[in-house]
């Protein structure tokens, strides 16, 4: 490039600059599908992973087998029933029942008590609950016993408030930065970076490679702008709506699944363009190397959504991975962006805890950068 | 034998002529794909003010040509200069004056005539107004449509758009590459006129085309064959170089006829030209009566016979021919 232009020449690159991004909005704002997948899929998002995909078990089928028929009994069941969690089902009448109605699905929970519960609990031996769970899921049914167990040893603790065992271990519990167990906070991070690569990434790769299919990448070739500045009028306006969508997401967040952000705003913005421009460099990158609409697309999906998907660790944890998996992450950018926003947006720390993941996401976007400007072509082969 | 004849061509090309007189020079230029030689050897010097035609079928070469004076494909040897700039060292100046129609170029289809041809306008750092003069011609006739996108323009239209975008900045060479290639016969020959009347701005133009009966109508001409330049002249002498009498000839069944006279022994050479077939003879006093006594041998039906001038096809089809029968020959040599 030439640095040294004078004023009227510089005047000149501006307006085409700003004439080339005027274009490129064009682009996007005439065409359907491009405006859908820019606005449409992260408030699809964010309503799917907020309201539909929630990991908490709630409203599970659940049925009682009463052979005893005791104030006890009847306690315990109302107080399983006065419990959000559970939808109490029809009585069970015998032990085939409660296999048919496993089978077809109405109950997930089956729980059975003694003859004789009430006066069994008098006696040394104690009384006993059968529960029986359906652990074709086995997360449901983890948490449907802890659940039962909790509710039980609570009845426990009132029916004798004064006996005390000796040397009692009592745990106090506490969930930190998400003390209401709200699921939203671990996917909103995890969002931004899906939408991110899917605009900057996708969107500005496959904006590129339509100018060479349509032939206008040969005219703009073979004119004064320099090839450089092709790849910069690009990325601007795709930098632009990825702040936008940054924005949207945030608004949706805060105001529609009231998440708090904790941290700085600015810090996590500027995080967010950093971020940006690496997502960027990859769809120049990417366009470099195809010359179909199809083939971008391909890459961008196969190769940057399905790893930000699995290997940011926001929707399977990363620590339970094998080694092989967890090297791998380590060349992920949106694993770095992950962790930076859960830090900042959700436990609302400072730059000097997510310093190390700047460092490298900045990296990143150095190399990136370098390589994508490098390798452009400036010729058609 | 063929070194002698390509100096003699070299000096004939770039000898006498100052380098810096001409618009588009191109020396001995080879470009290879893997095994195929897609430009193969190929010189030619374009004249400044000249309209330009470089003839040839698909495949015959002529967009790697027109890539690598655009510099957009590089050579795998020889020299391109355009405009007194190398194509490889100086691109950037070449890039400034240049003006391009790649052959599948289709504009900005979700931008209307006017945005393409303002965003264009901007690109070379222009603006409508200043060269408006060079493409009212040409733009009067889509200025009803300015508000319509590219995209819903008919096949001449666009071609109509695009030649105001690449001449938007009053380029010094103009590169077109088969500009008339699926466009109607009426827009065709429109475009052609545009072409002469731009001559008159002292603007170069270098055309290719397939169809050879827009060959007549440049300055000179390239007819180009798998890669190779087979002649370049005036279309008034590449015609004139045509060595025999041609005859047109017509009967009731014109295939039984053309299957027959391809069997003949006296007939040289023998092609379908729509309704007619074109006839040469092997000896060299050649006149209807003999046509008529080999065709009676063959008893056709209405059968007629003219001497006509030959066309800028029947002397490509003839040349394309030779050089068919030279590369047999030369495969016969090396053995194959």
């Amino acid at each position: 490039m030439n640095w040294h232009a004078t004023p009227k020449e510089q005047q000149i690159n501006m307006k085409r600059l700003l004439a080339f991004i005027k274009k490129e909005f064009y682009h996007v704002f005439r065409d359907k599908r491009t405006l859908l997948i820019l606005f449409g899929l992260p408030i699809a998002q964010i309503i799917l992973f907020g309201f539909a995909l929630s990991s908490e078990v709630k409203n599970i089928g659940i049925a009682f087998q009463d052979n005893s028929h005791d104030i006890h009994t009847e306690k315990i069941i109302a107080k399983i029933q006065s419990s959000s969690y559970f939808n109490v089902e029809n009585p069970i009448l015998n032990y085939k029942d409660i296999e048919n109605r496993f089978k077809d699905g109405s109950i997930k929970c089956a729980v059975i008590f003694s003859s004789n519960f009430g006066s069994d609990l008098q006696r040394p031996g104690g009384a006993k609950i059968q529960v029986i769970a359906d652990a074709s899921d086995p997360n449901t049914a983890t948490i449907v016993t802890n659940y039962l167990t909790a509710i039980v040893n609570d009845y426990q603790q009132q029916l004798n408030p004064t006996a005390k065992l000796n040397y009692q271990i009592i745990p106090e519990l506490r969930q930190l930065y998400n003390e209401q167990q709200n699921g939203s906070l671990n996917f909103i991070p995890g969002v931004i970076a899906l939408i991110f690569m899917i605009v900057s990434t996708a969107l500005t790769s496959v904006s590129v490679v339509r100018e060479k299919e349509l032939g206008t990448m040969e005219i703009l070739l073979v004119s004064p702008f320099k090839p450089i500045m092709v790849l910069i009028a690009k990325a601007i306006p795709y930098l632009v709506l990825s702040l936008i969508n940054f924005i949207l997401i945030l608004f949706l967040s805060v105001y529609l699944l009231h998440v708090e952000i904790k941290g700085s705003f600015l810090l996590l913005f500027a995080e967010s363009i950093l971020f940006i421009i690496t997502c960027l460099s990859l769809g120049l990158l990417i366009s470099n190397v195809t010359d179909s609409q199809q083939t971008a697309m391909l890459i961008s999906m196969m190769g940057m959504m399905l790893p930000t998907l699995i290997l940011t660790g926001f929707m399977f944890p990363l620590e339970n991975m094998p080694w092989i998996f967890r090297v791998i992450s380590h060349a992920v950018p949106s694993r770095y962006y992950y962790s930076i926003v859960k830090s900042v947006m959700l436990k609302g720390l400072g730059f000097e805890f997510v310093w190390k993941e700047t460092l490298i996401l900045a990296g990143m976007a150095a190399f990136l950068l370098t390589i994508a400007l490098k390798k452009f072509k400036i010729r058609l082969s | 034998m063929m070194v002698t004849l390509k100096l003699v061509c070299t000096e004939k090309f770039f000898g006498q002529n100052n380098s810096f007189m001409s618009a588009v020079t191109l020396k001995n230029c080879i470009k290879k794909y893997g095994d195929f030689v897609a430009v193969d050897d190929v010189s030619f010097e374009v004249q400044k003010g000249e309209l330009f035609g470089l003839i040839g079928p698909d495949g015959a070469g002529k967009t790697s040509v027109f890539r690598i004076l655009t510099t957009l494909l590089l050579a795998d040897s020889g020299t391109a200069i355009v405009e007194g700039h190398d194509v490889v060292k100086e691109f950037q100046e070449i890039r400034n004056k240049v003006g391009y129609m790649p052959g599948k170029f289709s504009l900005y289809q979700d931008l209307t005539v006017q945005e393409n041809l303002e965003f264009f306008a901007t690109i070379f750092g222009t603006t409508i107004e200043e060269n408006y003069e060079l493409i009212k011609d040409i733009y009067d006739q889509i200025k009803p449509f300015s508000n319509r996108r590219a995209g819903k323009l008919s096949g001449g239209m666009k071609q109509k758009l695009a030649l105001c975008c690449a001449l938007i900045h009053k380029p010094e060479v103009l590169f077109l590459d088969e500009p008339t290639t699926g466009v109607d016969v009426v827009s065709r020959s429109e475009f052609w006129q545009m072409l002469i009347k731009l001559k008159e701005q002292k603007i170069t133009i270098v055309v290719s085309t397939p169809y050879m009966d827009e060959a007549k109508l440049c300055d000179r001409i390239a007819l180009m064959q798998n890669g190779k330049i087979m002649s370049v002249d005036e279309p008034k002498n590449i015609i004139k170089s045509f060595p025999k009498t041609l005859f047109a000839a017509k009967a009731k069944n014109i295939y039984k006829l053309l299957q027959d006279f391809r069997t003949d022994k006296e007939i040289e050479s023998c092609d379908a030209f729509g309704e007619f077939i074109h006839i040469t003879l092997i000896s060299e006093d050649a006149n209807e009566e003999r046509v008529k006594e080999i065709a009676k041998k063959y008893n056709p039906e209405n059968f007629k016979v003219k001497i006509i001038e030959p066309t800028i096809e029947d002397t490509f089809i003839r040349l394309m021919r030779e050089q068919n029968n030279l590369g047999e020959l030369k495969e016969i040599v090396n053995g194959k």
